[in-house]
């Protein structure tokens, strides 16, 4: 495990790859590299990070262009092999636009851009990205977004209930988000897309350490 | 090889709302427009497109607009052609 890297992919327009390569390296010791979304060699990376920002200035639609990078292209072999990918925020909306992950995250119901702490419940331990053993129920993560109001149809809404694909859920839908989703996994649940961001609730200094346990999970086999 | 002008429209599907057009809808009755039932917000691509004839640019156009121009979960799309 001693070797075990973190990609953490950089996009033109990502503005939270720095934050989380803080939170990865700095409080939990965990090797990490930034890997140049131009790079489709994912061979020396272990788990992938896609961070938040901008991604080609949200041009077209969130994540709409992102899709198209040699990266994301060869992301699928690694999801198939089993390896861990994060997708915080703007990582999660490029993966609803490339399909790891179902549905679509567009504007905000009230047109507001929010950056608020928000109350989240633990909905399903898929993957393991939320399981610290039960102590936890609800935690308390950091959200700053334009378009985080997921949407998918009516089927696809039952499929993720039936399946216990909620990750995540708000205790005060601030976005208008069906089902009041705020994260979900895949099927396999290697893949997690979640619109608030762990890495910004690392320490105790910048309010709080619920978003620790989500990062570290990466790590998970 | 043929050119054309394509004027593809991508509009959101009726059943999600549109808080842009919402607000928009506020700001024209402010302005004092009456009779305003409804005001959605889509897109309008214009492209430029040559090919081997009418329908070897629609599978060209079809394939840009299903896979980039519009994401189906929310949007509808249709498009007008003009061989120039």
């Amino acid at each position: 495990m001693d070797n075990f890297t973190v990609g953490v992919v950089v996009f033109p327009g990502s503005n939270c790859d720095r934050d989380v390569l803080w939170a990865l390296e700095g409080c939990l010791d965990i090797r990490t590299k930034y890997l140049w979304h131009e790079s489709s060699d994912l061979s020396d990376v272990d788990a992938i990070v896609l961070p938040g920002g901008f991604s080609y200035g949200d041009y077209l639609r969130c994540g709409a262009i992102a899709r198209f990078s040699p990266l994301i292209n060869a992301l699928d072999d690694f999801v198939k092999s089993g390896r861990r990918v994060l997708g915080i925020c703007n990582g999660f909306q490029i993966l609803t636009e490339s399909g790891f992950l179902p549905g679509v995250l567009t504007a905000n119901k009230n047109l507001n851009f929010i950056c608020d702490d928000v109350e989240l419940d633990i909905v399903s331990l898929k993957g393991g990205w939320f399981n610290d053993g039960g102590k936890k129920q609800t935690i308390k993560l950091p959200i700053a977004h334009g378009e985080g109001r997921y949407y998918c149809d009516s089927d696809t809404l039952k499929k993720l209930v039936d399946s216990e694909l909620i990750a995540l859920k708000y205790k005060n839908n601030p976005n208008g988000s069906s089902f009041d989703i705020a994260g979900i996994t895949n099927e396999k649940g290697n893949v997690l897309g979640l619109m608030p961001h762990p890495e910004r609730a690392c320490d105790e200094t910048i309010g709080g350490t619920d978003g620790l346990f989500t990062l570290k999970s990466l790590i998970l086999k | 090889m043929d050119q054309f002008a394509v004027k593809v429209f991508v509009r959101l599907r009726p059943s999600v709302l549109d808080p842009a057009g919402e607000a928009t809808k506020s700001a024209s009755i402010k302005l004092g427009a009456e009779g305003i039932k409804s005001l959605r917000i889509g897109k309008m691509i214009e492209v430029k497109i040559e090919g081997n004839g009418e329908n070897e640019v629609r599978e060209k156009i079809d394939l840009l607009c299903d896979r980039l121009f519009a994401n189906t979960v929310i949007e509808d799309y249709e498009y007008s052609l003009k061989k120039l």
